[in-house]
């Protein structure tokens, strides 16, 4: 990154160049267990970007306050209370997506994704541009999940977008876009464990094709940021 | 009887339930410290202790401080915040005294502690513990099981690993791509075992 990256940079940085899932590879954990339903993907995402959005703002307004030394402990405490948050509003408002997501969602606190941007990113950077980071990222993150259940959907149950009835009250009950024709046997394996490591490892090296195509010598990349990742 | 049900959880969280392979919790450290046989090992028991160490303190907070049996008060919504300072702290303290008293024990482990308290997988079993309504004894042996089945998966796939490094894959697939692609397979292995669990002990 520049010195001054302009404004639109930042926001647009996390949607391909920066992909949190695809190209830094945080937060695989959520991506894997909640896009097994392109409409899992949207909540976790909308979820995991309201709580990014406000960590980052907080973070980064009292960045000058937080000693160094205990900075992991406080921004942890002010990702938890984002997360209650989130956890409260869903139970209340979309008990679907409460039911989908399960555990998933006070696994929010644990997304490296949110304490990474809030240690890379909103730290060492102004509100504004932490909350544009903060967008940036969530979108990213959205993006890859609803496309990632959008292709095990599709493939495991023949059908798209079924369950956004949950998240969107105005849609009729049982919601749900037929792809495949019925006489099509879906293909069940893409909705449990081995289809989500596989399509995840299929999407990452399109990613990696799409990033590195023009360019050279930055195939091996994603390798070595996989190796700074924790948690 | 009781100590087949309690095997019986233990074995489930291994084999059928395991938390890597079957539930995705844990990925991070199981794509980044699995490169190696020794640190996947080293990590996996700093993990187990750590796992058990949270959930013998999680649950009495639980169930004499937030959420009480007697109805008094409720905090559940509190959960979230307070397991994960829970852990840190946890994490911190065992940091220390290993630093102190079992150095040893410190040199093996300690390189991967400080990436535990973000190790889904510690905060997602004490969560799930609460959520399954299991008692003391029973969270205790479901968190040390979780914490073997990590290890197990761990091992197991830094063996696969070793073998797919070697091998010629397209450009864009080097590195973690394939990587993924293997952790399928070896996650395809695992659906094997659904079912077994609950023949062999018949609960």
């Amino acid at each position: 990154m520049s010195n001054k990256p302009s404004k639109l940079k930042i926001l647009t940085n996390g949607i391909l160049n920066e992909n949190p899932v695809l190209r830094l590879v945080l937060g695989t954990c959520p991506t894997l267990a909640t896009s097994t339903m392109a409409s899992n993907g949207i909540g976790m995402g909308l979820a995991a970007t309201f709580v990014l959005l406000c960590s980052n703002i907080v973070i980064s307004a009292l960045r000058k306050v937080i000693p160094d030394q205990v900075r992991i402990p406080c921004y942890i405490t002010v990702i938890a209370g984002f997360v209650s948050v989130v956890q409260m509003l869903v139970k209340a408002f979309v008990p679907a997506l409460d039911s989908a997501l399960g555990v998933y969602l006070p696994l929010i606190v644990v997304n490296c994704i949110i304490l990474g941007r809030a240690e890379m990113f909103a730290s060492k950077n102004g509100v504004f541009d932490s909350a544009l980071d903060g967008i940036g990222m969530g979108i990213g993150f959205t993006i890859t999940l609803t496309l990632m259940g959008t292709i095990r959907e599709i493939l495991g149950s023949g059908t798209w977008m079924s369950g956004l009835d949950g998240l969107f009250p105005f849609l009729p009950d049982g919601f749900a876009i037929q792809v495949l024709p019925e006489s099509i046997d879906p293909f069940t394996i893409m909705t449990s464990a081995p289809g989500g490591f596989f399509v995840f490892g299929v999407m990452m090296a399109a990613a990696t094709w799409l990033t590195t195509r023009p360019k050279k010598e930055k195939t091996s990349a994603p390798a070595e940021t996989a190796e700074g990742g924790n948690a | 009887m009781n100590a087949m049900h309690l095997a019986s959880i233990f074995f489930t969280m291994i084999l059928v339930d395991n938390y890597v392979l079957v539930k995705f919790l844990g990925i991070c450290p199981f794509l980044g410290v699995s490169k190696k046989l020794d640190s996947a090992v080293g990590m996996s028991l700093a993990v187990t202790f750590v796992m058990v160490l949270a959930t013998a303190a999680t649950w009495p907070i639980q169930m004499f401080l937030l959420t009480p049996a007697s109805g008094a008060w409720d905090l559940g919504y509190l959960q979230t915040i307070v397991f994960i300072l829970i852990i840190a702290i946890l994490v911190q303290l065992l940091e220390n005294i290993l630093k102190k008293f079992i150095p040893a024990l410190y040199k093996a482990l300690g390189v991967y502690l400080p990436l535990i308290t973000t190790n889904c997988t510690i905060l997602g079993v004490t969560v799930l513990n609460i959520d399954n309504g299991y008692n003391f004894l029973e969270s205790i042996v479901c968190a040390a099981g979780a914490g073997l089945g990590f290890l197990v998966a761990m091992v197991l796939f830094s063996g696969v690993r070793r073998k797919v490094e070697e091998a010629v894959t397209p450009k864009c697939f080097e590195g973690l791509p394939i990587t993924l692609v293997a952790a399928a397979v070896t996650s395809l292995s695992f659906m094997g075992f659904g079912g077994i669990i609950e023949s062999i002990f018949g609960a």
